[in-house]
């Protein structure tokens, strides 16, 4: 039985790998699989990801996981101005600077739990995104976001002897510039390594742990366990994947800005893990992709789109009907992403990896057998 | 000490739309027991019903200017003011306060179909799911005012009569040159009104001691053979209102844009926590409270001493208060204190 659930992980993460890394052909048919979106896919789904471990295994609905990311970004772009272009500093610097952060607040946020517990680090989040915006501009630059400049000192690469040319520096990874495809290509491996320890954590006794005190924290008091260690791991974790994929963030576009710490960007990846199924291993992941893909698509859409896109309806339909869709399009994509942020609530809180899995035991009609990842309906630890 | 009250003062008028806002969280969360994330947007939709109110009333007609000779010029002219002259006038100047009539019904209808069609759901799914779905809903609800009404800021004036500031060093006997604005005052005057109809409501008539009643013990209630459930229903309504009416009065002080709501919630949400989670006299006293604290904190010489305080001293209240009493200021011993 062991050995079997063994087996199955190897080839789920086996399958993932090749998938994430055949992304460029397989995206091809619907226009998705080219570079900038594809890392995309890969730093959302590691923000997912990380924020699954805290909120799909543990129960935590934490609303400030976007500070964590804007740390991330921050110190990443730190590196690059005050050390090395290499992007291998960057990203060690951010997930551990995460990582600090995440142990203070979750110090603090994790003595309470349920809605107090999202209050708390939605308060925490407000109050770095405020300070980002005011005192701290020293720091964060403010309004105009942090960004390279050409005389930063950047003092490794000069021990090295980096000759600095004209222009803005590029990232770069032992001299592989961190553009178009390698670009991908390392977000891409860092996506199947976080896939991976997810996967190793949600099997651990750890993981065990976590869903014992998502399903009730109370007995594990009772029985004498202190989950208070546990439940600080985790944050860490979720704050560490966070703050990875914001420096990725910065790996890939060299700037950080306030911006993404605001607390309605917590609320997108929120939406991206429940999505895709919170609890579920793949689900994040796939959460992730179908939105960053959407957003796309539905952003470069306009009105003068859509009306020759209705050209094959009389005048007086075609009219009306692009005015509507529009509302759901390019400015508006944001009405679209909360009008499917509640229908997902309402309908289907199990995710896109529910729905399937239901599709699946239909088929099967054997409605135990369903796939080895345990689907659970979220909720918040009391 | 005229500072000091002038800060008391400024704090005031921020502190009565946080204590009007979490007045309604708390009725709704006490009777209904919902986490409801798209309050902040109910109090948008309010200060956007003065802004209809006032495009609707000073729709214009282009007519020629007889004054210009020289060329063909033309003014726009407000019907109303081609139809009641000078009366017409009035009416627009008064539309922020005049619009308190439409918002009522409107909030009222709004905050109903809210229950029933979505909210009432949601009555047994878990805390984390109804923040959820509320927070989409209070997105979808301030995107579609954008789509009407553009993402700038719409200013609405407040009445000639109240647009200057009153001399209050004079009232208070501090000497010349203290002013403060009227409208200011007229918000103070105007929330403590609102809370104090709302209390009056709970508080003396029959349908309000049924609500406490049910606020108390929901399940004894509805064994008593009452309708406790229509009751709800209508207090989530109110809890509507209250949150409309302190958007419509907020109009002159802060021009209206389509994220003020989400602005607004997250602080309100800490001021509920602060003043007890279903305590509704907690959530007037921690607002007004954290309306002082912040207008203190944004002083000068305090910023001083502590630089940003004034950026984050209403979260670090609520993170000391949730730490050390967590059922807050003046919460019940045994809610929601897990």
């Amino acid at each position: 039985m062991q050995s079997q659930n063994a087996r199955q992980d190897i080839i789920l993460s086996a399958l993932f790998s090749v998938a994430v890394l055949t992304m460029p052909i397989w995206l091809q048919p619907i226009g998705a699989a080219y570079p900038d979106l594809m890392q995309k896919f890969a730093i959302f789904g590691l923000f997912a990801i990380g924020f699954n471990i805290l909120f799909g295994f543990t129960g935590y609905l934490s609303f400030g996981h976007a500070a964590f990311l804007g740390v991330g970004s921050y110190t990443a772009v730190w590196s690059f101005k005050l050390l090395t272009m290499n992007v291998i500093p960057a990203v060690i610097f951010g997930t551990l600077m995460a990582g600090i952060f995440a142990a203070l607040i979750g110090f603090i946020s994790l003595r309470r739990s349920g809605i107090y517990f999202s209050i708390l680090t939605l308060a925490f989040a407000q109050m770095s995104y405020n300070l980002a915006y005011s005192v701290l501009t020293p720091i964060t630059n403010g309004e105009t976001g942090l960004q390279l400049r050409q005389q930063d000192p950047r003092v490794i690469d000069q021990a090295l002897g980096v000759v600095p040319e004209a222009g803005l520096p590029v990232t770069n990874l032992f001299g592989f510039e961190m553009q178009g495809y390698t670009g991908f290509y390392f977000c891409a491996i860092l996506l199947i390594i976080g896939f991976i320890i997810a996967l190793r954590i949600a099997r651990s006794p750890f993981g065990m742990m976590l869903s014992a005190i998502k399903s009730n924290q109370n007995r594990l008091n009772y029985i004498g366990v202190n989950t208070r260690p546990y439940t600080l791991a985790a944050f860490v974790i979720s704050g560490m994947y966070a703050g990875l994929a914001g420096s990725l963030m910065a790996v890939t576009d060299p700037l950080a800005g306030a911006e993404r710490m605001q607390w309605t960007a917590s609320g997108e990846v929120v939406l991206m893990t429940i999505l895709g199924g919170a609890g579920t291993l793949l689900g994040p992941v796939l959460g992730a992709a179908i939105i960053k893909y959407f957003e796309n698509i539905f952003s470069s859409f306009h009105e003068a789109a859509l009306l020759s896109a209705f050209d094959f309806l009389p005048d007086w339909l075609a009219e009306p009907v692009a005015s509507v869709l529009g509302l759901f399009v390019g400015e508006g994509w944001h009405l679209t992403l909360g009008a499917v942020f509640m229908l997902i609530v309402i309908f289907m809180p199990g995710g896109v990896i529910e729905g399937l899995n239901k599709l699946v035991s239909l088929v099967r009609r054997r409605p135990d057998d369903t796939a080895p990842a345990a689907v659970q309906q979220p909720h918040s630890a009391e | 000490m005229d500072a000091i009250l002038l800060q008391i003062l400024n704090g005031l008028d921020k502190g009565g739309a946080y204590a009007l806002i979490a007045l309604g969280l708390t009725l709704i969360f006490g009777t209904l027991g919902v986490v409801n994330f798209a309050h902040g947007a109910l109090f948008m939709l309010g200060a956007f019903c003065a802004v209809s109110l006032q495009q609707l009333l000073t729709l214009s007609k282009r007519i020629k200017d007889e004054s210009v000779t020289f060329f063909d010029a033309y003014k726009e002219v407000p019907y109303l003011k081609i139809w009641f002259g000078d009366f017409g006038d009035t009416i627009i100047d008064y539309s922020v306060p005049l619009a308190i009539i439409l918002a009522i019904p409107v909030m009222l209808l709004i905050g109903l179909a809210m229950e029933r069609g979505l909210i009432r759901f949601f009555y047994k799914r878990s805390h984390a799911e109804q923040i959820l779905v509320t927070f989409g809903l209070a997105i979808v609800l301030q995107e579609i005012i954008k789509a009407i009404f553009g993402a700038n800021p719409i200013p609405q004036p407040p009445p000639d009569v109240v647009a200057g500031s009153a001399d209050i060093g004079l009232l208070f006997g501090l000497g010349q040159g203290v002013v403060y604005p009227w409208w200011r005052l007229v918000y103070l005057a105007f929330s403590l009104v609102v809370i104090g109809l709302v209390f009056a409501f709970l508080q003396f008539t029959t349908f309000g001691m049924v609500v406490r009643a049910g606020m108390q013990d929901r399940e004894t209630v509805g064994l008593l053979g009452i309708n406790i459930e229509r009751r709800f229903t209508i207090v989530f309504g109110i809890a509507a209102v209250v949150a409309g009416l302190a958007g419509v009065m907020y109009t002159p002080i802060l021009p209206p844009d389509y994220h003020m709501g989400m602005d607004f919630l997250v602080l309100s949400f800490v001021v509920v926590v602060v003043g007890g989670m279903g305590s509704l006299p907690g959530a007037v006293t921690a607002g007004f409270l954290l309306g002082i604290l912040q207008s203190f904190a944004s002083m000068t010489e305090v910023k001083a001493i502590i630089p940003g305080i004034d950026q984050i001293i209403i979260y670090l209240v609520a993170v000391v208060i949730l730490l050390v009493r967590p059922r807050g200021l003046l919460g019940r011993k045994g809610v929601m204190e897990s």
